[in-house]
């Protein structure tokens, strides 16, 4: 399977969602779909429950859920919302 | 935090806006939600902060400031000009939280704010915090780019507030009409809604502030004039409806004896007296010397002119023998020049507000008020000076504004109306005569008080000011030279009727003394008769006892009996031995 995108070694990501809420479950999957297809080598995800870890969160400056936050490669980037525009959710992860 | 039951009464959270705090019996709804409207620039988050920052130094409440349009060190370095000591509070008592999406932000679908909430959740709990300002949330619903999001996060918010019954306050920008506002559902959400307005009339920024809606409570629905000042926002109330000032009977010196005598004793404690006159009729100085007379009492004052710095009326003042350097030096005499800035006279005369709480004068001079009063007449300069003079009644401030008129009509000359509410009017004016100019006084109005009828002429010397009377003749009123020679004639008259009074008062001495001399005479003869009679009464009394002597001797003499006695012998010759008188009985 040959990577639309070049995908960067050691992609680090952490998705702060809200609970059970509609676009934090949308989020979820969206991410793990994206990932999955796109960065299939190598990838950590990690997903931050903002309503179990609210100073977690506060630290991370998250203001609206969903937030996924790209940690490595630097720089750090961030998206919000479910994920669903996957041209732009590649497009702030290949942004290096 | 629990689920708190609906209120069954309706508290309120002081905004430290005293004059909001009064239109709204209050401030802002406890437990309820606020939306404060208004365009760019008109005090959105000024208000929000001084409700927050009010209630952690009244009542030492947390609270939290949510900025979304601005960093929050931003929020806080404006707000520093304030004196409110916001760094200290942001460590203990206020949390601020910066939730403005930087740019590089990627959005890649719908989002909600359910994760901000709770982070404010954790916070709140944490800070035990009452309030909460979501300042320029627009910025962030915006991006949601769907009406309907952006409606559901709204409704999200205000569940959210209603759940944690926290106060909250929603700032939101208004362009254009309030109704055609893309979040208008806002107004009908909330409990309460503020609308800043920022206008600009001929050329003089007004600031206003106005209660649209307050459920559960009462307010005055009408645009107040606001000002940011060193304390933070103020609004101007117009003061309760009814007038109860305590009033005082005690009467201050004018500074000019003559003056004081015309007013019965003087100005009224606590009145405000308008001396109104052309420019140069002395009005300036008649302020002075009220100046002068109540630092004289060791009474706190303050004088506020608007044409002259103060050194030069100190000057002017010092050239007819008023002296108020002495005062100022002493600090019972503050003086306070200005300039008028503009035809918006609220945040000025919320400047002398100021000046008035810092220097806590007991008598206050305005030299000239009419400076305050606009070219172009607003109606809010006029409320604006009517409630200065209000302020100044409840607080007693006893205040003599001094206003530049030519004539006495009333609707032009003093467009604040403050002749209206003046409790004593005196009008200086110009008589021009045979060749002269000369300020004559005269009291117009003074309530409560009789007061003359006299019009007076005032002089300025280097001895000092004084008031003459003017002279009246043949239904002229004579001023100047011509008072000094008509007096000088009336003098003339005087003394030629006083040397004719003395000529007469001699001429009768004369006749008098005349009439004492010949009085004189007469009583001398009459002594001189009485004693005649008097001795001419002694020598016909000696005679006869002579002659009773006489016999009772002879009849010893001859031994006559008892017969003898009583029928003596006609024609008998006694002869008397010892003192005789020759008679025959």
């Amino acid at each position: 399977m040959a990577p639309a995108h070049k995908h960067p070694p050691g992609l680090r990501l952490r998705l702060y969602v809200a609970g059970h809420a509609p676009n934090s479950v949308l989020a979820i999957a969206n991410a793990r779909a994206i990932c999955d297809e796109h960065f299939a080598s190598g990838h950590e995800l990690e997903i931050v429950d903002l309503l179990e870890h609210p100073k977690r969160a506060l630290a991370d400056g998250i203001i609206v859920t969903p937030t996924l936050l790209k940690l490595l490669p630097l720089p750090v980037s961030r998206v919000i919302g479910s994920l669903s525009d996957t041209t732009q959710v590649l497009l702030a992860l290949s942004n290096r | 935090m629990k689920i708190q039951p609906a209120r069954p009464s309706l508290t309120k959270l002081p905004t430290g806006i005293q004059g909001f705090d009064e239109i709204t019996n209050g401030g802002l709804p406890r437990g309820r939600t606020t939306l404060v409207m208004g365009g760019p620039g008109c005090g959105k988050t000024v208000f929000a902060l001084q409700a927050l920052v009010n209630a952690a130094h009244r009542s030492k409440e947390a609270g939290m400031f949510v900025a979304f349009e601005e960093s929050t060190t931003q929020v806080v370095s404006n707000a520093a000009t304030f004196g409110w000591d916001l760094p200290a509070l942001a460590r203990k008592k206020l949390f601020f939280l910066d939730a403005r999406l930087a740019p590089e932000v990627v959005k890649a679908g719908e989002f909600d704010l359910i994760g901000m909430l709770n982070l404010l959740h954790a916070k709140a709990q944490e800070l035990r915090a009452t309030s909460v300002v979501f300042d320029g949330i627009d910025v962030l619903l915006s991006l949601l780019d769907d009406p309907i999001a952006e409606r559901r996060e709204i409704y999200r918010i205000r569940e959210w507030l209603a759940l944690t019954g926290l106060t909250g306050v929603i700032t939101q920008k208004i362009v254009g009409s309030e109704a055609d506002q893309r979040y208008s559902f806002l107004q009908f959400m909330v409990d309460c809604v503020v609308v800043l307005r920022h206008q600009v009339v001929e050329g003089a920024a007004f600031r206003n502030l106005r209660v649209m809606k307050y459920r559960g409570s009462g307010f005055s629905g009408d645009e107040f004039p606001i000002s940011l000042t060193r304390d933070g926002m103020q609004l101007t109330n117009r003061g309760p409806a009814e007038l109860t000032y305590a009033v005082s009977n005690q009467r201050i010196a004018t500074g000019l004896p003559r003056l004081d005598h015309m007013l019965n004793g003087g100005y009224h404690r606590g009145s405000n007296v308008l001396i109104s006159g052309a420019p140069g009729s002395a009005k300036s100085t008649l302020s002075g010397m009220f100046a002068a007379a109540a630092c004289k009492r060791g009474e706190r004052t303050l004088y506020v002119s608007f044409d002259e710095g103060a050194a030069q009326i100190v000057r002017n003042l010092r050239s007819v023998n008023v002296q108020l350097a002495p005062y100022v030096k002493s600090g019972v005499l503050r003086m306070y020049s200005t300039r008028t800035r503009g035809p918006n006279v609220d945040d000025q005369f919320e400047a002398l507000r100021a000046k008035v709480r810092e220097h806590r004068p007991r008598c206050l001079v305005i030299d000239p008020l009419s400076a305050l009063s606009t070219k172009q007449s607003h109606i809010p300069s006029a409320d604006a000076a009517q409630q200065f003079l209000d302020f100044l009644k409840g607080e007693g401030i006893t205040v003599v504004n001094t206003s530049l008129m030519d004539g006495l009509s009333t609707d032009d000359s003093t467009a604040t109306g403050i002749s209206t509410i003046a409790d004593t009017w005196i009008h200086l004016s110009y008589v021009v005569q045979d060749g002269e100019r000369n300020r004559a006084l005269t009291i117009v109005k003074s309530r409560g008080t009789g007061h003359s009828n006299q019009v007076r002429e005032l002089t300025l010397a280097n001895g000092g000011v004084s008031l003459t009377d003017v002279s009246v003749a043949h239904g002229k009123v004579l001023m100047g030279v011509a008072r000094w020679e008509r007096e000088r004639q009336e003098l003339a008259v005087a003394k030629r009727s006083k040397v004719a009074a003395e000529l007469k008062r001699l001429q009768l001495q004369l006749a008098q003394a005349e009439a004492a001399a010949r009085l004189q005479v007469v009583e001398t003869e009459m002594e001189a008769r009485s004693a005649e009679i008097e001795l001419l009464a002694h020598a016909t009394g000696s005679a006869s006892r002579l002659v009773k002597t006489d016999r009772a001797v002879l009849r010893r003499m001859r031994h006559a009996d008892e017969d003898l006695r009583i029928a003596p012998r006609p024609g008998a010759k006694v002869a008397t031995p010892v003192n005789g008188g020759r008679r025959e009985p």
